[in-house]
């Protein structure tokens, strides 16, 4: 009885044994089946996923034009976020302005609005004709603002004291950095950056709306060639989780080795 | 080492004096700060580590003036030992690291030397086994022990302790004095800000009370624990008794 009750239960000091979580994983994704079965069959719909073979290029495409797209913007999204939040910091005020408005306005406005404007007004000003490029620019341009606070909350979590330590020992301004603060940061960032990084993912799928050829516009395609759009749609869901799912592990693994800082 | 400053005094960015001018010379071997928190103890320790720069007034340590330049401060913090009350150890590294790096970094050592210097340092004061330890998993006390080996490893002229003890249960703090009265033994000078009275009598030569900012009475440790002569020092140390067994 008490063994069964292990397989279910668990209190707030103990870890989950694999039997118990491999149970109720199987469990869980069992119950959600159901849920869309029952509901597909309460619309009366048959899936049908026979036609992916045939579009497999395609959509393998796709998924490489995501994953393009979303390493390029996280590449460029970690320039600007940086530049931003150092730039937040400036002396200068008009700089430190430019930063802190250029957060709250991409912040507070919604990343469609943004791809609207920034693709048929200024794309268009200054000539940016390539989709996907234009694309990695708002792409960054948008997940920039969103790293540059998360790199500017690590540094601003980074304790006096410890800038006092490195003073104390006899560190120069740069080996302080070096050793003290850029380690100290990184260990801070990087978890909340490989969340952000899964969300860049997510965000890519918006690009659609300029047509930029990647993921989801090339379900929306095939979708409208042949009616068959739940499976489209539930499909590109297990493509997208296919990217996001690892990135969430690697997130998780990176907060629980740098778990030192609490 | 002779430590002497004329006129020094601090104000903090509020106008705020924290410490009023104070003139100041005597060779130090074992001197204690005390006196009522907010007095400017830490203010007065700091500026003497090179840490903070006085608003007015001149340091001689030695018989050379402290630059406020930052080239020329950070070559003489380069010679002392600085051991904070605490949080001073850097968090991402570990017991060895905290005290290898600096030694590599700062002064040159080799990888090899500095590692075996740290090893040392650990083992004597009894975190052998120990070294791996991130801060986060050593008690208070191997902390404050692993931050003055630290603190003396590359043979300062001169170690500051602000408050070392004071964030410790009673016994992690004996054993941190223990160590700096071992030092003292060893004819390490040092300046401590202390609330711990009887290790101020007992195993410093000489006290400096400071209160209000004010260097009130300073002397031989005997003597200004056993005849205060301002009335400031006599509530104060009367007030630290009170509960006393």
């Amino acid at each position: 009885m008490k063994s069964l009750r292990k397989l279910f239960w668990i209190s707030e000091k103990e870890q989950a044994g694999w039997a118990a979580v491999l149970m109720n994983m199987l469990f869980v994704v069992i119950l959600w089946i159901m849920l869309f079965w029952i509901s597909l069959n309460a619309i009366q719909v048959r899936l049908d996923f026979s036609f992916l073979g045939q579009f497999r290029l395609r959509i393998w495409n796709g998924f490489l034009t995501t994953l393009g797209l979303s390493l390029s913007s996280l590449l460029s999204s970690l320039v600007i976020g940086m530049l931003c939040a150092a730039g937040q910091g400036s002396s200068l005020l008009v700089i430190r302005y430019f930063c802190s408005i250029y957060v709250k306005f991409i912040r507070g406005t919604p990343l469609i609005m943004q791809i609207y404007l920034f693709f048929y007004i200024v794309g268009t000003a200054w000539g940016v004709e390539n989709r996907f490029a234009a694309g990695v620019i708002i792409l960054s341009i948008f997940e920039g603002a969103y790293v540059a606070e998360i790199i500017r909350g690590s540094l601003l979590s980074i304790e006096g004291s410890q800038l006092e330590a490195a003073r104390a020992v006899g560190f120069t301004r740069r080996q302080a950095w070096r050793y003290v603060v850029l380690p100290q940061m990184a260990a801070r960032t990087l978890p909340p950056l490989t969340g952000q990084f899964a969300s860049i993912i997510k965000d890519s799928s918006l690009l659609s709306m300029i047509a930029v050829i990647e993921l989801t516009q090339t379900m929306r395609e095939i979708s409208a060639v042949n009616f068959r759009l739940f499976e489209c749609y539930l499909f590109l869901g297990v493509l997208y989780l296919c990217l996001t799912l690892p990135v969430s592990l690697i997130s998780e693994r990176l907060e629980r080795k740098f778990h030192y800082e609490n | 080492m002779k430590i002497e400053f004329q006129n020094l005094s601090k104000q903090f960015e509020d106008g705020k004096p924290v410490l009023k001018p104070t003139d100041f010379s005597d060779d130090v071997h074992a001197l204690a700060i005390i006196g009522p928190s907010g007095g400017g103890k830490s203010t007065l320790l700091r500026i003497i580590g090179g840490l903070t720069a006085p608003t007015t007034g001149v340091l001689h340590v030695d018989g050379e003036v402290v630059d406020a330049k930052e080239a020329s401060l950070l070559r003489y913090r380069r010679k002392l030992g600085f051991v904070f009350q605490q949080g001073g150890l850097f968090r991402h590294m570990n017991a060895m690291a905290n005290i290898a790096v600096p030694l590599e970094q700062v002064h040159g050592y080799s990888h090899e030397e500095a590692c075996g210097l740290a090893m040392e340092l650990l083992a004597r004061f009894g975190l052998k086994d120990d070294w791996k330890k991130k801060p986060a998993e050593l008690s208070g006390g191997q902390q404050q022990r692993v931050a003055i080996a630290r603190a003396v490893a590359a043979k300062p002229k001169l170690l500051l302790l602000d408050e070392p003890t004071s964030a410790l249960d009673p016994e992690y703090t004996t054993e941190v004095l223990d160590i700096i009265h071992e030092l003292k033994n060893e004819g390490l000078d040092f300046i401590i800000v202390t609330h711990e009275m009887g290790f101020a009598r007992h195993a410093c030569d000489k006290a400096a009370f400071l209160c209000e900012g004010t260097l009130m009475e300073y002397g031989e440790s005997g003597q200004i624990f056993a005849q205060p002569k301002t009335e400031k020092l006599r509530r104060f140390l009367g007030k630290l008794l009170e509960w006393n067994m």
